[in-house]
């Protein structure tokens, strides 16, 4: 699983061993270490109709590093994203994932990319956990050629396919019963795999949602709902939408769990927790307590339905990297400066990334005709695809 | 409500099984009060059930007469009449969609099916029927009255390259679903750059049945058409419906097949080997000079009766079923135009914003110089389906309006 961190494995590793070897020559390398920590997660798992998995969680060195360097690349680049918004290479909608990046990489750690994940339109940090690189997002972002939907999808529809990120969903709610499809096509197929299908506090009052968990717990398919409850649909806030908020229940007949979402270790544990049930018992609710900084989009300011001492108090309290940080210092695994060093190379990569992304070119004006069809139609006839059978005559 | 479907199956069923069955076509669309024209022009006979008509005129047409099972625009002029035609059988229009979905079903095991009922109820219309039997429930597969889910189901499945066929089961109840259809599955091969094909089917009956109420006779090509990515056919004849189903299951792009109540009873022979129809072609029902006449579906029967009345007063229509509702089939139109200089289009859309009106503006737009007339278009008043036999009667177009609508075009 940490091999998906490892796209820049050569020179990460190596920018962890130089200060290490220079400072301190007797400390054992830490990005291969393995040797196992348990941790104990802060908040305890409530679950319904279902026993709670245990708290204290399985994880190593090079797992906490990773975690780190991977939150704190998701950080920037959504912050990187804001200034560009606001530069107006970002057009159009824009919603950032900054404050719930524990989610992204708690869930990764748990599960390989056989398994697959849906989300809905806010998916950055998501498809980079997935195996995407920076420059695909900023170039989809910037509307470029070298962006992974070729600059004709945008913010809200990221997609891979190859490690099974099945997107980027504008519309709420729909991208549910798609995941439940997904869990269902890898029943059918017998893969052993699951699907996590992504969605908010908002979302989570879709008729569709109840109406795809119902057949998922009908057909006993694997599928993993996750509520990423930040606690604000857009500009309403839960309790004003909801006459329910413990939406880890909602459910009713299909198991649910509430995990702290600023805690990678408990995602991870949950979700392992949840690949396990969903394989053998059908599906499962995860709801994952979480925050997002910012507004719900780039058009939202975030501060006209709550204050800012509240978003300022989850920052200071639960804040994901800090979280991290604290443990990894606490566990002697780091110094100070070497995670400060973590992230000013995450800086700079990012601004790199993005300057070369400004630099890839607008797509061409006939690629708004390609991809509207499998295969290309124009006015003349065509067979059916297959090629084996034509139409015949007798 | 499935009940009264099974009641109209009933009914139909008792109906095609009168002793003269090569009329089955003709008594489910006739009104009991109209006399059969046929018998008054005692110089031909319709003896099939896709209404081709007899005529000593055309050599072609005669072609299309003994090789029944040539229903598909005859591209290739250089295959013969041939008189050893294999000896095919005969089945229903229901049969023939089955059919087809179980050779496909055969033949590829990703294909399955979902719906409502499909399962252990055989499908309100029997066009499932045996399958599950047959393939299991994994792959037949009954699903709750969610059609807004069991669509996204359907098309997130298809993401992963399962094929499945989406049964609507009237098409009506897949207004519920115009968020999946229209977002997911039309857009997500643009909007992934073409990382995803969704080969799904989506299917059903719709169009104007007896008197089954407003929302049960809605016709959605309408709301359909605009919809990019997503391609569209209708079927009207057995055979063309076997090959219609075969080769959208084999598409990889999102195809949605329209079916019609009234057509499901309607008998023919079909051939005994694999075969599939073209997705994007146009139909050559009975080549003419006179008049380009566009249809699809039900309305072809309306057409082709209207056929013979004119044919009788001396006209010579040139009836096209053009089965590929997105996109449109040209080719074969502009063909005709080029001949016929006249074009009436037939249909059961609304007169708003239907596929006739879609059609009339392709067609302006890319033969308007081969026109001599205005194109006329007769579509289904723009009215919910009232329940009363007589007003729903004439919600739709009846063959005397195309009758007269011809008369005017061609003087």
């Amino acid at each position: 699983m940490a091999l998906s961190y490892l796209r820049s494995s050569s020179s990460r590793s190596v920018n962890l061993l130089k200060p290490l070897s220079s400072s301190l020559p007797l400390r054992r390398p830490i990005s291969t270490d393995t040797t196992p920590i348990t941790v104990e997660t802060s908040v305890p798992f409530t679950s319904h109709q279902c026993d709670a998995p245990s708290c204290s969680v399985e994880t190593n060195p090079k797992e906490l590093l990773t975690f780190f360097r991977d939150m704190a690349l998701m950080r920037r680049m959504e912050i990187a994203a804001d200034s560009l918004y606001k530069a107006k290479l970002i057009r159009g909608f824009c919603h950032l994932y900054d404050g719930q990046e524990a989610v992204a990489v708690g869930m990764e750690a748990a599960i390989t990319k056989k398994d697959c994940i849906i989300t809905a339109y806010r998916d950055h940090c998501t498809f980079i956990g997935r195996g995407g690189t920076l420059l695909e997002v900023f170039a989809e972002l910037m509307g470029r050629q070298a962006g992974c939907s070729k600059g004709k999808g945008g913010s809200m529809h990221f997609y891979k396919k190859d490690s099974n990120f099945y997107g980027g969903h504008g519309i709420v709610g729909a991208q549910v019963p798609l995941g439940c499809g997904l869990a269902f096509a890898q029943k059918y197929s017998k893969d052993e795999t699951v699907t996590f299908a992504l969605y908010g506090d908002g979302a989570a009052n879709q008729g569709q949602l109840f109406e795809a968990l119902n057949i998922s717990a009908l057909w006993d398919l694997p599928a993993i709902l996750v509520c990423e409850n930040n606690h604000y649909g857009m500009g309403t806030a839960e309790w004003r939408a909801a006459k329910s908020p413990a939406y880890y229940k909602r459910g009713d007949y299909v198991p649910g769990l509430k995990v702290d979402g600023m805690d990678a270790l408990a995602v991870k544990q949950a979700c392992k927790f949840a690949k396990e049930h969903a394989l053998k018992n059908g599906p499962i609710i995860l709801e994952m307590d979480t925050y997002r900084y910012h507004g719900h989009s780039m058009s939202d300011p975030g501060s006209t339905y709550r204050t800012r001492d509240e978003i300022s108090g989850v920052r200071q309290e639960r804040d994901p990297i800090e979280r991290i940080r604290k443990l990894i210092l606490s566990h002697d695994l780091a110094t100070e400066k070497e995670l400060k060093d973590i992230e000013k190379e995450v800086r700079k990569e990012v601004d790199d990334t993005i300057t070369q992304a400004k630099e890839s070119p607008m797509p061409e004006p006939s690629e708004l005709f390609t991809n509207v069809y499998a295969k290309g139609l124009g006015v003349e006839s065509f067979g059916a695809d297959r090629k084996e059978v034509r139409a015949t005559l007798p | 409500m499935a009940t009264g479907f099974h009641g109209v199956g009933a009914a139909v069923a008792a109906l095609s099984s009168s002793p003269s069955n090569s009329f089955d076509s003709k008594k489910l669309l006739c009104s009991p009060r109209r006399s059969f024209p046929v018998r008054k022009g005692a110089s031909f006979v319709a003896d099939r059930s896709d209404g081709s008509v007899n005529l000593d005129l055309n050599p072609k047409a005669r072609r299309a007469q003994q090789l029944i099972v040539n229903a598909v625009a005859n591209k290739a002029d250089s295959s013969p009449a041939s008189s050893s035609s294999k000896p095919g059988h005969e089945l229903l229009l229901f049969e023939a969609l089955r059919e087809g979905l179980e050779e496909e079903m055969d033949r590829d095991p990703r294909v399955c099916v979902m719906g409502e009922d499909v399962g252990h109820y055989g499908g309100s219309y029997k066009v499932t029927r045996g399958l599950a039997e047959k393939f299991g429930d994994l792959r037949v597969l009954d699903t709750p009255i969610a059609e807004n889910s069991f669509t996204g189901m359907g098309i997130g499945a298809a993401m992963t390259g399962l094929r499945p066929v989406v049964e609507g089961m009237n098409m009506g109840f897949l207004l519920l679903a115009f968020n999946q259809i229209s977002n997911n599955c039309g857009m997500l091969h643009y909007t992934s750059g073409g990382q995803f094909t969704i080969p799904i089917v989506i299917r059903g009956p719709g169009g104007v049945g007896r008197q089954l109420g407003a929302e049960h006779s809605q016709r959605l090509e309408s709301y359909f058409q605009s919809i990019p990515g997503i391609q569209m056919v209708a079927c009207s004849t057995p055979y063309n419906a076997k090959g219609l189903m075969k080769a959208a299951i084999r598409s990889e792009n999102p195809v949605i097949l329209f079916e019609h109540v009234l057509l499901y009873n309607l008998k023919e022979r079909i051939p005994d080997e694999d075969y599939i129809c073209n997705l994007e072609e146009a139909e050559m029902v009975r080549p003419g000079e006179h008049v380009t006449i566009l249809t699809y579906s039900r309305m072809r029967y309306h057409v082709m009766q209207a056929a013979k009345t004119l044919v009788n007063k001396g006209y010579d229509p040139e009836v096209i079923d053009i089965r590929s509702l997105k996109p449109f089939d040209l080719h074969t139109i502009g063909n005709s135009v080029k001949k016929t200089h006249r074009v009436l289009i037939v249909e059961e859309c609304m007169r708003t914003g239907g596929i006739g009106a879609s059609l009339t503006a392709a067609i302006t737009e890319n033969f308007h110089d081969y026109l001599d007339t205005p194109i006329m278009c007769l579509s289904s008043q723009d009215v919910p389906t009232p329940y009363a036999g007589t007003l729903e009667e004439w919600t739709v177009v009846q063959p005397a309006q195309i009758v007269t609508a011809v008369e005017q075009l061609c003087k």
